[in-house]
């Protein structure tokens, strides 16, 4: 329909190695100090709040209202508000926390494995209606997945699925954008060549898959696994709408209603440095994740933007 | 819902093995790759086709106190297009969408742009940082932000107030939404960043090189060869922009709890929605309100992918 592209065609090849090796010309880079100052006054932005954030865990509650929000300040309580986070109502704040990671793991491993199979399928293979079958997963791309939070609650009520993990990690299976990436990823990733070659010595489809398929496209794997990790961990809507019982609440909800009691009840104020402290440690596992794993992600995402 | 041209890869550079066998291979092929799309289509059709079909079927029927749920047949879009409630939320994320997004997307671009000219010092550690965001769920952001705000103890307000601007007020009726806005780049700069960052990378050198020989500026680099080459990523990051807009959830009602005079329970239309399916009760029209949302911003995305490609063929035919 347009050519973007062809166009965008041409490197994807490289996208997997190191691009820049490849130029022969290596201009002589002049840093610029302007440059430099500007961009590192923007991280500020970006890394500040997070900073405050890790500040304030280490504050009880009285230093938290009485003390410069950016720098430490009273005791030391780190140690004391992690044990009172993980001690409010018979240290439920852990349960929280492995119900996220099991209920993100479980859905990012299986999304997935049904991408990787579906994008190997569009890449790998002619058959009939492949072309119609790809265009409707791009275009469900679109559609807005809160839409689709009610009925989907409404039919899950109705098969007596709410209020149970499978009601969060059955419909966080679908991710169109993981089976067009993984499409992408295989196009390039697997020759065609090593596919027939494995015909020619008689291995069957599924352990082509497998043994071949699968070992090559390692980069899109943790792709595709780390944004749907990420979509899960840090989703809100559904299971707020989907699950009663506090136990089986992510961190999310669980973190959103302590703030909510912290707000309501005046003399409860004890509970904010919980709320801050819960807080950062939500957030460390992904990002720790994200660091060890940036070799991968980046140059996955990169094959899949440059088709984008 | 297959016109998505920017996202649609017709012409892959790599094209499925040779077909010169037996039509017995052939055949198996064909049963093996169904067999591989299956589990995902399965899913795709019970948690995307399925819930989507309910909702409008849902949508035309009116809950009455006697006689149960009746047909209702489009009685609740023309009420929805009636209620200034829903379409004052969808008129102020339409200003959301244009102050918030242009100034989001074009700060990821000029950091994206300045990393990949390496003129910087530290750039890895720049891309990182900026990115961290991303991890940061929703929920956490919003209630950091919160206090971040917070005018008696935030470190914003008492920064303020020792330079002497007074306390300002982000959690205001009338600050609320660009309070929003911030916190919305906030989160996801970063991750655009990388999306166009990543694209930047897979230009061939030798379209901007020969360029650089000449004498170009950077400046002038980066607006006629490298912007132009990663137009379909760009794209990219509008379409998921527009799709993260108009279904803004957590962050409304999570300031909803410290601001509950400038949130009210319409503020953005999917809080709408939620607010009449679980605190109204009324299923009926909060699924005509989703329904409405999600064909809103499929018209979006199709106005702003059609607007580009037209963009597109003109510049090619005066080039």
């Amino acid at each position: 329909m347009t050519s973007i592209d062809t166009r965008a065609a041409v490197t994807v090849g490289a996208a997997t190695g190191s691009r820049r090796a490849k130029r022969g010309y290596v201009p002589e880079r002049r840093r610029s100090l302007l440059l430099t100052v500007l961009l590192w006054l923007l991280v500020l932005y970006f890394v500040l709040p997070l900073w405050w954030l890790l500040v304030s865990a280490t504050k009880d509650n009285a230093a938290l209202f009485s003390t410069f929000g950016l720098w430490f300040g009273g005791d030391f309580s780190l140690l004391e508000n992690l044990q009172t986070l993980f001690t409010i109502r018979d240290g439920i704040f852990a349960r929280w926390l492995l119900n996220t990671v099991l209920y993100s793991v479980a859905s990012a491993a299986g999304a997935t494995l049904l991408a990787t199979m579906a994008g190997y399928a569009f890449a790998k293979y002619d058959f009939p209606g492949s072309k119609a079958l790809f265009s409707v997963t791009l275009g469900a791309i679109m559609i807005p997945l809160t839409a689709l939070a009610l009925p989907t609650y409404l039919l899950f009520s109705q098969a007596g699925l709410t209020d149970t993990p499978w009601a969060i990690i059955i419909p966080s299976l679908v991710t169109p954008f993981g089976v067009y990436l993984m499409r992408v990823y295989a196009a390039d990733a697997i020759p065609n060549d090593l596919i027939e070659a494995a015909r020619v010595d008689g291995a069957g489809e599924f352990r082509i898959f497998w043994q071949v398929g699968l070992r090559l496209l390692g980069p899109g794997l943790v792709t595709v696994f780390l944004f749907s990790l990420v979509a899960t961990w840090n989703n809100y809507f559904l299971p707020l709408i989907m699950l009663n019982t506090s136990e089986l609440y992510p961190i999310t909800v669980g973190l959103a209603q302590i703030q909510a009691a912290a707000s309501a009840g005046g003399g409860s104020q004890a509970l904010f440095s919980t709320v801050t402290t819960g807080s950062f440690v939500a957030v460390l596992p992904l990002i720790i994740a994200f660091l060890f794993l940036q070799r991968y992600w980046q140059s996955g995402l990169a094959t899949g933007s440059v088709k984008g | 819902m297959s016109h998505s041209p920017a996202l649609t890869a017709e012409r892959l550079s790599a094209t499925p093995p040779p077909t010169h066998r037996t039509s017995t291979s052939r055949r198996k092929q064909n049963l093996a790759a169904y067999l591989f799309i299956l589990p995902f289509f399965v899913v795709f059709i019970a948690m995307l086709i399925v819930p989507l079909v309910y909702s409008g079927y849902l949508s035309l029927f009116e809950s009455k106190l006697i006689g149960g749920d009746v047909f209702a047949g489009l009685t609740n879009y023309v009420r929805a297009l009636q209620d200034s409630a829903f379409l004052a939320s969808l008129g102020r994320m339409g200003l959301f969408f244009i102050i918030q997004v242009p100034i989001m997307l074009g700060l990821a671009l000029f950091l994206a742009l300045a990393l990949d000219s390496r003129r910087a010092r530290g750039s890895k550690g720049v891309r990182l940082l900026v990115f961290m965001p991303y991890a940061v769920p929703a929920v956490v952001a919003t209630l950091m932000w919160g206090y971040l705000y917070g005018s008696d103890f935030g470190p914003i307000a008492q920064i303020a107030r020792a330079v002497g601007f007074g306390t300002p007020d982000f959690l205001s009726p009338a600050n609320i939404l660009g309070s929003m806005m911030n916190i919305v780049t906030w989160e996801f700069v970063g991750y655009n960043m990388i999306i166009m960052y990543a694209a930047l990378r897979s230009i061939p050198g030798e379209l901007y090189e020969a360029a650089e020989i000449d004498g170009a500026g950077q400046f002038r680099i980066a607006w006629s060869v490298k912007i132009p080459a990663i137009r379909p990523a760009i794209l990219l990051t509008v379409i998921f922009s527009i799709i993260g807009t108009f279904q803004l959830f957590a962050e409304p009602s999570l300031l909803n709890v410290i601001a509950p005079d400038a949130i009210t329970n319409s503020f953005t239309p999917n809080y709408y929605a939620y607010n009449l399916a679980f605190i109204n009760q009324e299923l009926n029209y909060a699924a005509a309100i989703a329904f409405l949302l999600g064909v809103f911003i499929a018209i979006v995305s199709y106005i702003v992918q059609l607007s580009t490609q037209q963009r597109e063929r003109r510049e090619r035919g005066t080039a």
